[in-house]
């Protein structure tokens, strides 16, 4: 219909006045029938032949109304009023389906919301840097082994910066930073401030200018500059009340005077992209002369120049860093890169994780609409006989199917209004994890991209589910819905046929879910089953400070004051110092058996461990477990003795296959071999899924820390241990900052959390999706055992017994549920194999999840057809047969 | 008693034309008025339900051909009364020529067959 404007705009204007106009129009005809009879009247007719025949003349008074209509107005739109207002009328009067079929979608749509927002937040949206597809990153030896593995030289850092052509310009930073490395003191009580070392042009690199202030400039690393700093805005925020006079005045930073230069954006989150889990609380640049003759201390990051690409990042890298080694013989290594985008270095790994994830929503979205599908079939199939009668009072079948799409999309609609509240608290609570060591997540909020993912989830459900009683309305004969009437007839077999399709298909989905939900779970169990090499339970970690002025000479009678009085605090069992623990940072020195050759065959790890320093009593407050040899001596190992080394099975193995290690020489530590004093069980070192590669532990009093974390091993809470602890290390050394007491748990649950996350998400899809299977297969088999009734009641007056009648639906029931669980185990069996790389120790057929998912889907089922069995069994033939 | 000829139904777009001639000659009438005029014009010819006309009248109103007023009739009942407006005798005129000429057109038509029965 074309019209012109001045014709739709007063078609508008009479659509808003609709009410008007129908009186109006009324009041009109009312004349129009008053001036006719006055006419026939005079013509003759008495008043009642009067009245008739100018109704007739007239013509049907509704039709005319309806064509004035027409003519006047959005027929289309009044339609659709009247539609939505039927639609919430059928609603209202079965509520009881309404608030069902609201609540199945809200939970479906709610979670696919909430997975969209986690999914676009963790993959979709750029990076939060400026032109983000321009950054790659850099990693050495291809991307493999520890952070010292991964990292460069400082050398490396500026010969490549100098020469490259790929970009536009490089920047680094130190990734070996501590938890609360730095401490700021003279306001009020120290406090312990995680940092990071960056290069001048960090922040010009990644594009993020500073909120307040300036951003680092070329000269501050210079050897002897003046110290600056750049603090992060929550920091900034929380510790200085956002106070904007901090602003160029000098704090006090390791005892030292340091510059406040700037104040971040709140959008900059460097834990969330480069350190999940953690919060970076400042920055400064760093002088990198005084780390020069250090090994691999930084990463590298560029920005592309226009027309470069990561590929030719990448073959650029394959001939400059080579030539670059043949120039310096001195190198350690070759250095060989691996570049990629920094998003692909961010999130790479998470990709198949959140894929899957979004698999999995998309099944429960699939089983909702299939659930829902079944649930208006059987409601359409009750109401033939109102879709027969409205047939025959002239209703078009176009028009049923309309109205009861509009009927679906108002449901869809009310439960994707819910759905997003669900999503919402999902949201909210899963960005407040701050502990959680995905990256990126803090940012996660409901915006616009997820809204429109909403729209488009309902609007597709609609028309999923929608089908089904449209289908419905298009097959039946709808006069013979009049006709006969609906107790009695035997349902249609093609009726019965789709119902049972729709139901067996929600069971194969759900079964698969189900599976891939139980070999996560079982790989996630196995992964909490791993050995550690010590024992988490029971023992705590507290970061601490002191003063040795950088010298074994004073460090060692200052920890061993230290150790001394922690170990008189009543409840403490064992207590040792570490550098650096377990699934933290870590770092990595040559190492090598002296006097033995290696050659390609020992593998990459054949030329240097981890390093862990530690004082005595360390491997026995983490539980080690010492198998060979002695742990460190204070008397023993002294600053003037040789270095003393214990190394783990992963290094004994390696270097000496066969032998016992112990006294054995090892060129580790300085100009003089070190000697191996013992032995332990191998620890995991970054996460609990890779196994240990070789590592070795010196004395605080031979060799040079990074940072200090008290463990203790106690049987008291932490919440009463901690605050005499902290109490016992401040009086010590009240000028220090004191870090947050820790359970080593809380450390373990940290590495796992990515694993436990989406563990608990798709547990939590699966549970949904075996509740809407088992509500489906309940639905179909009670609405069945309804519909037969009469035949169960002549079947038993006919002498069927009772459990035989209950057997009848039960092995009916099975039946449906076997052929779905067959399905859902081949197509599982197919899908597990797209996961293995999620797996942990678990083969993607692990025939126990299998089984289990069996046990698991009959039992339910066998509930699920129990209940409407019992029912029909309890028919009483007499009352059946009257009742017809 | 002969068989009455069967009534003429009105042909698409007829009935406008039929209202906007009528408005154009008597000035203002109301829907009632304006049916019956149509009828007797017609001697009874046409086969027209009264109440279609107001379907015609919101059209014609709506295109701003004819124009609407609640008045009083001659023996004081409440009706609505259309007049046709400036641009509604110029599209009477247009609709006019064009009836014409398709009527022309048609005679020929028809008259064609007559000239090949010869």
């Amino acid at each position: 219909m074309a019209f012109s404007f001045r014709e739709s705009l007063l078609r508008m204007q009479s659509f808003a006045r609709k009410g008007t106009l129908d009186h109006d129009l009324d009041e009109e005809m009312a004349s129009h029938l008053q001036f006719a009879i006055e006419e026939n009247v005079q013509k003759g007719m008495s008043p009642q032949e009067a009245e008739r025949q100018a109704r007739i003349s007239f013509g049907g008074p509704q039709q005319s109304k309806e064509s004035h209509r027409e003519s006047r107005g959005l027929l289309f739109l009044d339609t659709l009023l009247r539609d939505i207002r039927y639609a919430l009328r059928t609603l209202w009067r079965d509520r009881a389906f309404a608030a069902i079929a609201i609540l199945i979608l809200a939970l479906g749509i709610g979670a696919n919301i909430a997975v969209f927002s986690i999914i676009n937040t963790l993959l979709l949206r750029p990076l939060p840097f400026a032109n983000s597809n321009e950054l790659a990153w850099l990693d050495s030896n291809r991307g493999v082994g520890g952070l010292s593995s991964l990292t460069y030289k400082i050398d490396v850092y500026d010969e490549y910066a100098k020469q490259n052509r790929s970009f536009e310009q490089v920047t680094a930073y130190m990734p070996f930073f501590g938890q609360g490395g730095y401490s700021l003191s003279g306001r009020g009580e120290p406090f312990a401030l995680t940092g990071v070392m960056v290069d001048s042009n960090f922040f010009q690199t990644l594009g993020v200018q500073p909120q307040y202030g300036r951003a680092f400039l070329p000269g501050e690393t210079a050897k002897g500059a003046a110290h600056v700093a750049i603090l992060d805005n929550a920091f900034w925020q929380q510790h200085f009340n956002s106070d904007l006079s901090v602003l160029n005045q000098p704090v006090t930073i390791n005892k030292q005077s340091y510059t406040v230069a700037g104040i971040l954006p709140p959008s900059f989150d460097f834990g969330a992209a480069f350190a999940p889990g953690q919060r970076i609380e400042m920055f400064e640049p760093y002088p990198w002369d005084d780390i020069r003759q250090w090994g691999n201390t930084v990463f590298i990051i560029g920005r592309l120049k226009p027309g470069a690409t990561v590929q030719s990042a990448q073959s650029e890298a394959d001939l400059l860093l080579p030539q670059m080694r043949a120039a310096h013989k001195d190198w350690y290594s070759g250095y060989a890169t691996r570049v990629s985008s920094l998003s692909n270095h961010v999130r790479g790994k998470l990709r198949t994780s959140l894929i899957v994830l979004w698999s999995a929503v998309g099944l429960i979205l699939l089983i909702v609409c299939v659930n829902l599908a079944n649930l208006l079939f059987a409601r359409s199939a009750a109401r033939s006989k109102e879709f027969a009668t409205r047939t025959a009072l002239g209703a078009g079948r176009s028009r049923i199917v309309g109205q009861l799409l509009t009927e679906s999309v108002i449901l869809s609609g009310a439960g994707t209004v819910l759905g997003l509240v669900f999503a919402y608290a999902i949201v909210s609570f899963v960005s407040r994890q701050a502990s959680l060591a995905l990256p990126l997540l803090s940012s996660m909020r409901i915006d616009g991209a997820t809204l429109l993912w909403a729209l488009l989830i309902a609007a597709l459900a609609a028309v999923l589910f929608g089908l089904a009683p449209g289908m419905f309305v298009a097959s039946a004969n709808l006069r013979s819905g009049l006709a006969n009437s609906s107790r009695g007839t035997t349902e249609g077999r093609h009726y019965h046929s789709l119902r049972s399709l729709l139901v067996v298909s929600e069971v194969a989905l759900a079964c698969v879910l189900l599976v891939g939900a139980g070999l996560l779970l079982r790989s996630f169990i196995r992964v909490l089953d791993v050995d550690l090499g010590f024992r988490p339970s029971q023992a705590a970690a507290l970061t601490i400070g002191y003063d040795d002025d950088g010298t074994a000479e004073h460090r060692v009678p200052i920890l061993q004051e230290i150790l001394r009085r922690v170990q008189r605090i009543p409840g403490v069992e064992a207590a040792g110092i570490s550098d650096m623990l377990p699934l933290g940072r870590n770092r990595s020195w040559g190492f090598t058996a002296v006097g033995r050759a290696y050659s390609k065959e020992d593998g990459p790890d054949a030329y240097d461990a981890y390093i862990r320093i530690v004082t005595p009593g360390y491997i026995s407050a983490m539980g080690m477990h010492l198998r060979e040899g002695r742990d460190f001596d204070w008397a023993l190992d002294r600053p003037d003795t040789q270095s003393a080394v214990i190394i783990n099975e992963a290094a004994a193995k390696l270097h000496w296959p066969g032998q016992n290690p112990i006294g054995k020489l090892v060129n580790c530590c300085n100009k003089n071999p070190g000697v191996i004093i013992g032995v332990i069980s191998d620890v995991r070192q970054n996460s609990l899924e890779d196994a240990s590669t070789p590592e070795m532990f010196q004395s605080y009093a031979q060799a040079g820390p990074e940072g200090s974390e008290l463990i203790v091993r106690t049987k008291l809470p932490p919440e009463v241990l901690g605050p005499s602890l902290i109490k016992t290390v401040r009086d010590f050394s009240p000028n220090q900052p004191v870090g947050e007491f820790r359970p080593l748990l809380q450390i373990v649950d940290t590495s796992t959390s990515p694993r436990r996350f989406f563990v608990l998400l798709v547990g939590s899809f699966a549970t949904l999706g075996l509740i809407l299977a088992a509500l489906g297969i309940y639905g179909v088999i009670s609405y069945m055992v309804t519909r037969q009734r009469q035949e169960i009641g002549i079947r038993m007056a006919l002498g069927a017994s009772r459990s035989h009648v209950l057997f009848g639906v039960v092995s009916r029931t099975l039946h449906l549920a076997l052929i779905g669980i067959a399905i859902g185990a081949v197509v599982s069996f197919v899908a597990g194999k797209w996961i293995s790389s999620l797996l942990f120790q678990t083969q993607p057929g692990d025939p126990m999840t299998f089984v289990a998912m069996f046990v698991i889907f009959a039992g339910v089922a066998l509930l699920a057809g129990y209940i409407p069995a019992q029912r029909a069994s309890r028919v009483n033939p007499l009352v059946a047969l009257r009742y017809e | 008693m002969a068989p009455a000829e069967p009534k003429l139904d009105l042909l698409q777009g007829t009935l406008d034309l039929m209202v906007l001639q009528t408005l154009a000659t008597l000035g203002p009438q109301h829907g009632y008025g304006i049916a019956r005029r149509i009828e007797q014009v017609s001697g009874d010819a046409i086969l027209l339900n009264q109440g279609t006309i107001y379907a015609s009248l919101v059209r014609l109103q709506q295109r701003g051909w004819i124009s609407a007023e609640w008045g009083t009739s001659d023996n004081n009942r409440k009706a609505k009364f259309y007049s046709i407006t400036k641009s509604g005798r110029k599209q009477l005129s247009t609709d006019v020529s064009y009836w014409q000429r398709l009527t022309g057109v048609i005679g020929r038509v028809l008259a064609m067959q007559n000239e090949g029965d010869n």
